[in-house]
Formats: structure tokens, C-alpha cells, sequence
């Protein structure tokens, strides 16, 4: 699984804003999960825990939001989200819709905050 | 104290990823990213078009592989310039890599770079490897529901490949299905059914990598 090296890019980034701002402990990050990114957020968190364990971050938490897929209508623009985990074949609320829709949000993955001190 | 950091997670291999595509726009190379589970055919794919294309371009090959240097190899019989990269287990291909496989490439002059993928059809999706293009590869005895189990590749793919049409007879896997879920996750997607035994469907993936070529030549 690919968790791992995502969880290591993860801390990289958090290690530099921590430097950057002159932060020595971390209390908890914030990260925003898209539903259709490959990657499975529980392995994400564990991966994280791994990486931390016996490490100054070991206490913080690992906090994930999660981002659900967005979608517009292929035929009638409508925009519509689902809470169906992956997938993209999904039938449009208004028209019933089911091929190529755009996707407007769900592919994110990216730290939104974290708290340190 | 807390600092809202608003930062991709994938943020280096992107940095990695754009370097490698100013490389390639500079010189006028087609780079493409070609996946698959294992076994699909994307080697078998590789040699039929690096040998039947040998005389109209220059190519060269980046391989990943857990841990063989078969597939190189396999390609560099061919006569084309192949580099193996053995990821060691890690499941897909990141930019970092690809520009240390490049160190090993003479790229003067080279008009198509194929990057093969480690086999898996879920984790190289995420990772750009400074490609023009995604090919996603489909074998027909894998399965006709795959585009759905696996919607991340082939939405974010420009052309998919649905090889081992001869063994069609053999195998339950409706084409009709597979090119109706595959465009409904991209409705842009070019879809190639292809034979590496028999060649049949060769010649329009070619047509397909000539007017892309055409389209990056400087
Ligand atoms: N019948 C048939 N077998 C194929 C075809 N293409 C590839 N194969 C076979 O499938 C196996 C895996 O192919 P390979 O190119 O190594 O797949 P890769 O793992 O995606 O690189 C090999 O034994 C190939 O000979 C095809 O079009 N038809
Ligand atoms: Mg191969
Ligand atoms: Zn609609």
C-alpha cells in the first residue's frame, strides 16, 4: 500500500511548518481526505501512528475530515454530492444521469492546519 | 498555537513531476504513464510497438518492477534504450525516481518515453510521474466490471487499452460493458481493444501515439 509513503509526506510537511513557526510539540493535524483519492483514511492514520511512535509527535492526534465527491451532471448541470465511497458511476438526483460526469471535489488531499506549540 | 497550513500531501512528488515535464516539453518528448494489475499486457504491449515503430521513432522504456529486471530485458530485445527501476516492494512509481532512471537515458533526440508501471490498479493513479499521458491497460480475462472497481485510473486516463481481445471466446467479459463503464467515467477516454498475439487493434493504438507525437513535436 502506497499509505505509508503518503503518511511520510504527511509529517515532512508538518515537520517544516513546525520548524517555520518555531513549534516544538505537536498537538494534532488536520487533514482533508477526498473520497475519491485511492488512499483508505484509517490506513492513512495507522500509518501516521507508525511513523510517530517513540518520536516527539507520538502524542498528537491524527485527525481527518473527510471530503465527499461532488459531481456535475453530464446531461442537465445539475451538481450533486454522494456519500457512496468511490465510485463515479453515480445517477444524477435530477435526470438519472449516469456517464460522464465532471467531478468538482473528492480528489483532494491536503493538510489543512495543525496546532502546535 | 495553531497554523492552517493548506498544503497538498503530495505536494514534493508534484515539484518532482513538473520539473520532469519541463524536461520533456523542452525537448519534445511524449512521455507516457501506462498501468495495469499485473499481467495485462503492458510489457507484451511494449515490445509489439517498440518493435513495429522501431524505424518512425526514437523510444525509450522506464520499467518498474518489485524486484526483476525481466521485463527491461524483455523490452531492451527490442533494441529500444530500457532503464529498470526495482521499486523494492513499494507499489507504484514516484517523480523522484523517474528523474534518477532518466540519469541513464540519452534522451537526444528521443521522441517517445514509455514509463511502465508497477503492476496495480490503485495506488500509481495518485502519483504523477511527469507524464503527458495515463494509459490504463485492461486484459479481458480480468474481468469486465474492473473500470468500476477502479475508478480513479480510468477517469484520470486519456486512453485505455483492452488487450487480449483473442481470448474473448474463451472468457465472460462483456466489451460492450467494460467501454460503457469506462466512458462513463471519462467521457474523453480513447479506448483501444488490442491483441498482442494476434496484433489485431495494433494499428490504431499506433495512430493514436503518432498524433500525440505529432502534437508534442516541437
Ligand atoms: N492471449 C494473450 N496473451 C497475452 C496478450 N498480451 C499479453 N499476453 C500474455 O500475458 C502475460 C503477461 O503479459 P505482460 O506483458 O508481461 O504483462 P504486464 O505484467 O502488464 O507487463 C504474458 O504471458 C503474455 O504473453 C494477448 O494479447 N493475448
Ligand atoms: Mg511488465
Ligand atoms: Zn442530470
Amino acid at each position: 500500500m502506497h499509505e505509508m509513503s503518503i503518511a511520510q509526506s504527511i509529517l515532512d510537511i508538518v515537520a517544516q511548518e513546525m520548524e517555520k513557526n518555531g513549534l516544538k510539540r505537536l498537538i494534532r493535524v488536520k487533514v482533508k481526505h477526498g473520497a475519491l483519492t485511492n488512499t483508505v483514511p484509517e490506513a492513512l492514520e495507522t500509518c501516521f501512528m507508525a511513523l510517530t511512535a517513540k518520536t516527539p509527535m507520538e502524542d498528537a492526534i491524527f485527525e481527518i475530515e473527510a471530503i465527499p465527491a461532488k459531481y456535475k451532471c453530464f446531461s442537465c448541470g445539475t451538481e450533486f454530492t454522494t456519500e457512496e465511497h468511490g465510485r463515479l458511476l453515480i445517477p444524477c438526483p435530477s435526470c438519472g444521469e449516469d456517464f460522464g460526469h465532471t467531478v468538482l471535489a473528492g480528489k483532494e488531499l491536503y493538510i489543512e492546519s495543525i496546532e502546535a506549540e | 498555537m495553531k497554523v492552517s497550513v493548506v498544503r497538498n500531501v503530495l505536494e514534493a512528488n508534484e515539484r518532482l513531476a513538473q520539473e520532469l515535464k519541463e524536461v520533456f516539453a523542452q525537448r519534445g518528448i511524449l512521455a507516457l504513464n501506462l498501468m495495469s494489475s499485473p499481467g495485462a499486457g503492458k510489457t507484451s504491449l511494449l515490445e509489439r510497438t517498440l518493435a513495429d515503430l522501431r524505424d518512425e521513432f526514437k523510444m525509450a522504456v522506464i520499467e518498474g518492477d518489485l524486484q526483476t529486471d525481466n521485463d527491461a530485458r524483455r523490452v531492451a530485445a527490442t533494441g529500444a534504450q530500457a532503464v529498470q527501476i526495482n521499486t523494492e516492494g513499494g507499489c507504484h512509481l514516484n517523480a523522484s525516481m523517474i528523474l534518477e532512471a532518466l540519469k541513464q537515458i540519452d534522451m537526444e533526440g528521443l521522441d517517445i518515453l514509455f514509463i511502465e508501471n508497477v503492476g496495480n490498479l490503485v495506488c500509481p493513479a495518485e502519483f504523477d510521474v511527469g507524464e503527458d499521458y495515463k494509459v490504463t491497460l485492461l486484459s479481458v480475462t480480468e474481468g469486465d466490471d474492473k473500470p468500476e472497481k477502479y475508478p480513479l485510473m480510468f477517469n484520470l486516463s486519456a486512453a485505455s487499452v483492452l488487450n487480449k481481445t483473442d481470448l474473448l471466446p474463451y472468457v465472460d467479459f462483456s466489451m460492450e460493458s467494460a467501454m460503457k463503464h469506462m466512458r462513463a467515467l471519462n467521457k474523453d477516454i480513447e479506448i483501444f481493444p488490442t491483441s498482442c498475439r494476434t496484433r489485431e487493434g495494433l494499428d490504431a493504438w499506433y495512430g493514436w501515439l503518432r498524433g500525440k507525437r505529432a502534437e508534442k513535436k516541437k
